[in-house]
């Protein structure tokens, strides 16, 4: 458990905190969609300040996490290849797929490398023109423009050898997806500051409308987190259910357009497998007809794939926020970071791994009933 | 991967297509692409995402955040080695640094600790 005396400005959580507590009349439950939210949400041990009423659900925002099995084993199969140099973020190396990961891949002789930005992969491509190299593209709408500016940059330079293999996720429909499910509790939610700095918030205001749903555009540090609840709960509390933006230093209402122009250029709207969720209409990107030629997924024939998930990780219903990582049967036992049964539990952002990390072995459980299993998949 | 390090521009360079800038994130310099901020200038503070400066910052904002991430060593996690720290989780580090068996959950927990961001 983290105090208070570890923010970077304490008299200033104080007050924020003290502010939260004077307004909550009673309980709300709030989501976090992003990921580096989560993980400063523990780290600094927000949820263990709030007062009682007010519960933080975590949501799906890891793009590792997210990414649905049958990509991560196309991956897996592509970087096998003796002719292809095989480019990822550092993030996807232990994420597992159906009886492996990148790192063992590499292990095996596969030439997987892992690269800082997508252009250093087109970079690799450009030095290695007797090779194929593919960049593994995911990420939510924050990493869309860099990918996007590779696979524009590819076909500018006239690269053959270049191909991304693309699993991208958007968010707004993601919320849609939470907020129709029949076991719901969500009242509010705290927007994912950095994917708003690319796509501004006009996507919001419908949902806002349409939940009756407070969305306030967050940051990820102790204090912006702190922020983003205030005004929730404000409100909340107010009967309130609008678009605010907690995080102005950063985010502007329409996004930064050159990056949107880009996405709109490289990428179409499609439906998305979300691993442990399932299928949610529009909630992903791919590439247009005119980039087919730089889709790995084609250019190597890996669309058939048969995936196995190990049948005791939950992280489906961790993702969704209707169980805390804690109540997994496998958390911290046959599941740890060094034996991952699901990608929460491995990546840097992912709400299984932030709870093992932080020692959460018990969290808060939330007072509303559970659901079982089989009712919870609001999107299959 | 969705988090994103403020950084101050310390040089464009003009003629690289796409436009491309040298930041500096607290000591640690990177070239990234500035063709999402295209009237950025040498001074200004940018916020980074995947070698991409995605907006501009102000500079107290960006040098309070660039304070906290170096507290929480999120700057050596952004820019370190990922295939040591992919070792280190899975147990296959040098000997010298592999944790004995019996430590195994503790070092699970320190060492993936600098994973998170
Ligand atoms: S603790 Fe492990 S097995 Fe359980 S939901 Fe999380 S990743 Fe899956």
């Amino acid at each position: 458990m983290k105090y208070i005396d570890e923010f970077n400005d304490p008299a200033l959580a104080r007050r924020l905190l003290d502010e939260i507590s004077a307004t909550a009349t009673r309980p709300w439950a709030l989501m976090e969609v992003c990921g580096g939210q989560t993980h400063s949400i523990i780290r600094h041990g927000i949820d263990q300040l709030l007062p009682e009423q007010i519960e933080l659900i975590h949501g799906p925002g890891c793009p590792v996490c997210v990414t649905p099995l049958d990509v991560i084993d196309q991956a897996l199969e592509i970087a096998s290849r003796p002719d292809v140099i095989f480019c990822s973020f550092g993030d996807m190396l232990r994420v597992p797929g159906s009886d492996r990961d990148l790192f063992r891949v590499k292990g095996e002789g596969g030439d997987v490398r892992v690269v800082y930005s997508p252009l250093d992969a087109l970079e690799l491509a450009r030095k290695n023109p007797d090779r194929q190299v593919v960049f593994f593209a995911i990420g939510f709408e924050t990493t869309a423009p860099a990918n996007a500016m590779a696979a524009h940059q590819a076909r500018r330079l006239g690269l053959t050898n270049f191909s991304l293999l693309v699993s991208h996720v958007r968010v707004p429909p993601a919320i849609e997806a939470i907020m129709t499910s029949p076991v719901c509790r969500v009242q509010g939610f705290l927007a994912a500051g950095h994917v708003c700095s690319v796509m501004g918030t006009a996507e919001y205001p419908a949902l806002a409308e349409r939940f009756g749903v407070p969305l306030v555009v967050t940051g990820f540090e102790p204090l912006d987190i702190l922020e983003g609840i205030r005004r929730a709960v404000r409100q909340l509390e107010r009967g309130e259910h609008r678009v605010e933006n907690a995080y102005a230093r950063a985010v502007r209402e329409d996004g930064n357009p050159a990056a949107m122009r880009m996405i709109e250029e490289v990428f179409e709207v499609t439906d998305r497998n979300w691993r442990g969720i399932g299928r949610i209409p529009s909630s992903g990107w791919r590439l247009t007809e005119a980039f087919r030629a730089y889709d790995a997924e084609h250019r190597f024939d890996v669309g058939g794939i048969r995936t196995e998930e190990p049948a005791e990780c939950r992280s489906g219903e961790v993702l969704q926020g209707l169980i805390k990582p804690t109540e997994c049967g496998a958390f911290g036992t046959t599941c740890t970071p060094r034996t991952p049964l699901g990608a929460t539990m491995v990546s840097s952002e992912g709400a299984c791994a932030a709870y093992y990390l932080y020692r959460r072995m018990n969290g808060p459980t939330p007072q509303a009933a559970r659901a079982t299993r089989e009712e919870m998949n609001p999107v299959a | 991967m969705c988090l994103a390090v403020p950084g101050k521009v310390v040089a464009i360079d003009d003629s690289a297509d796409p436009l491309t800038g040298l930041i500096d994130f607290g000591g640690v310099q990177k070239r990234a692409c500035l063709e999402y901020v295209p009237d950025v200038r040498v001074g200004e503070y940018v916020i980074v995402h995947v070698g991409f400066a995605l907006q501009r910052l102000d500079e107290e904002s960006a040098l309070a955040s660039l304070r906290l991430f170096e507290e929480l060593g999120l700057l050596e996690e952004e820019f370190g080695d990922a295939w040591q720290q992919a070792e280190r989780e899975a147990g296959t580090a040098p000997a010298s640094t592999a944790p004995a068996p019996t430590a195994a959950v503790a070092a699970d927990q320190t060492e993936s600790g600098s994973e998170a961001r």
